[in-house]
């Protein structure tokens, strides 16, 4: 009565078929993080010290090392999430919390969207349009910072949003039968379970925010400076631009330089990346319910 | 309906008066011409099939119905004989002396001490509660609801931690702080098992007469158990109000009866 017919041993030879095609289609995604990671190791390994992160370019760019971008890339970043954050949370809990679903919402939704979807040279026009020449900043640190921020803001309210939203709505409605107001549920409540997805969304951004190049070239990041930022005013270098530079538009570069720079660009990145899956790791464990 | 039982008395004050209280969902009417007076100081049920309106009517008294958007009211709901429909009343306070109690627990993912002080907390910001006068509340709120003796030692822990029994309680301690005129409790037991349904009706049964309870059953035999006066819902209509004795021995209404016996529900 349970014995194995012949179309079950075919069924189950499909199956396995697919199983083995579609696990081989994943591993090939593994692939070329790796492939990237071993070129970058193998030909840029050797010029990682602290000389190179730590002191400045010489001779053209062709030696010495990459301070001023490392530090110029802190600057830029730093700057921009001081603006998104704020700005993104401040939308994910409106979105949330507070907009009555109707047709304002909706656009308001579809501009997150829509915005996401913009291509990042265009985001780069646009801040030189706006920050740049209307707002007057001039190619700054400040202008190129407000493109990124402007660029990474549906990022942060996407995952802001959903973390909120994560939260299960019976302790919402706990705190509104206490008489609770909603913003006092957002503060004791929400907020508190939502903030370990809402920084994981906030890592991940940043890590996306380092590696831009686009929005930055024209509104505030310079092929070469003499001399570091002092204020949001100034112009600023930066890695991805660095890397851009030496790879194209230098002549003479020994080829380990161009490796190097992009082997601490996507160390950071990773390293940023790390921090955000650790902490979600730890978060994780410590909520119940 | 007609001969509509009113169990309460000249003398007795009702807690909840609803006048002519029609409700709709969209263009559904979910209750017709609700007259009730539902009597301070103990327990009464509301029973009736699904559907019939009995928590849409629970949920009317606190207001939260509103929440939905597409819900209108007539007629009024008089809450220790204010309307709690009038346009002066503050919803806040309409929450604060309205406790609720839900289907599922809702404990919120904080300690057990910061789940049971949450509402005092919240409505005594104004004026200083010292560590240990909130100590004393906490402990006193938690043996009212015969829980202290089970999580003396663990007050720090986190209120979801709990079994849901545990968590049922702990949520009906919470409202204890903030002195509720009236406890609605929707379906209190149905999340538990027959033991913790047991131990939670009892704790229900110890509140009496310092509260007045209403509360929403599925449960015919636990209404017979655990109320003083009962309701028989129908389609959105009262059927029957009296004595549970009475409402389970010798029900007026055929419906009532019918329903009883478990010919539909």
């Amino acid at each position: 009565m349970f014995a194995q017919t012949k179309l079950n041993i075919h069924d189950r030879h499909v199956q396995s078929l697919v199983r083995t095609l579609f696990m081989l289609m994943t591993a090939l995604l593994i692939l070329p993080v790796l492939a990237i990671l071993a070129t970058l190791i193998v030909k840029g390994g050797s010029m990682i010290s602290w000389d190179f992160l730590f002191s400045d370019p010489t001779d053209g760019m062709t030696a010495g090392g990459i301070f001023p971008a490392l530090l110029g890339t802190i600057w830029l970043v730093a700057v921009a999430l001081m603006v998104s954050v704020p700005l993104g949370i401040a939308a994910a809990i409106y979105l949330s919390e507070f907009a009555p679903d109707n047709w304002m919402t909706r656009i308001i939704n579809l501009a997150i969207i829509n915005l996401a979807g913009v291509p990042s040279i265009v985001h780069a026009l646009f801040g030189v349009g706006a920050f740049v020449l209307f707002f007057g900043f001039g190619t700054s640190i400040l202008a190129a910072s407000l493109t990124l921020a402007i660029m990474t803001l549906p990022v942060v309210i996407v995952a802001s949003r959903e973390s909120l939203q994560a939260v299960p709505q019976a302790f919402r409605e706990a705190c509104w039968n206490m008489g609770a107001t909603r913003w006092q549920t957002i503060m004791k409540v929400v907020l508190p379970n939502a903030i370990s997805g809402i920084l994981t969304g906030v890592i991940l951004e940043v890590s996306r925010t380092t590696g831009e190049t686009a929005p930055i070239m024209f509104t505030g990041a310079a092929f070469f400076l003499p001399f570091l930022p002092e204020s949001v005013f100034d112009q600023t270098m930066a890695l991805s631009l660095h890397l851009f530079v030496v790879s194209t538009q230098v002549p003479n570069v020994p080829e380990a330089l161009p490796y190097g720079v992009a082997l601490v660009l996507i160390s950071m990145v990773l390293l940023m990346n790390s921090i955000s899956i650790a902490f979600r790791m730890y978060l994780r464990g410590k909520k119940k319910w | 309906m007609n001969h509509i039982q009113n169990a309460a008395t000249a003398h007795d004050e009702p807690v909840i008066q609803t006048r002519k209280l029609n409700l709709w969902y969209g263009d559904f009417q979910a209750l017709y011409d609700i007259n009730l007076n539902i009597r301070k100081g103990i327990i009464t049920s509301l029973i009736g099939p699904s559907g019939c309106g009995k928590s849409t009517f629970l949920r009317s008294v606190n207001r939260i119905n509103e929440r939905l958007g597409y819900v209108r009211i007539e007629g009024s709901i008089d809450v220790m004989k204010q309307n709690v429909y009038a346009p002066e009343v503050e919803l806040v306070q309409v929450r604060k002396q309205i406790g609720m109690v839900f289907q599922r627990p809702n404990p919120l993912p904080i300690s057990i001490r910061d789940n049971v002080l949450f509402g005092h907390n919240l409505h005594n910001r104004d004026q200083k509660t010292s560590r240990s006068e909130q100590d004393d509340i906490m402990e006193a709120a938690l043996r009212q609801v015969l829980l202290w003796d089970k999580v003396k030692d663990r007050l720090n822990h986190k209120g979801t931690s709990l079994s849901l029994e545990e968590q049922q309680k702990l949520c009906i301690a919470r409202l204890i702080p903030v002195k509720p005129a009236l406890l609605l409790m929707d379906e209190p037991c149905s999340a538990l098992d027959p033991k913790g349904t047991e131990a939670v009706e009892e704790l229900i049964w110890e509140l009496r007469g310092d509260y007045s309870i209403l509360i929403v059953t599925h449960n015919m035999a636990q209404a017979r158990r655990a109320s003083e006066e009962c309701i028989f819902m129908l389609m959105g209509k009262v059927v029957e109000h009296t004595s549970t004795e009475q409402m389970f021995v010798t029900p007026k209404q055929q419906q009532t009866a019918d329903y009883i016996e478990g010919r539909y529900g």
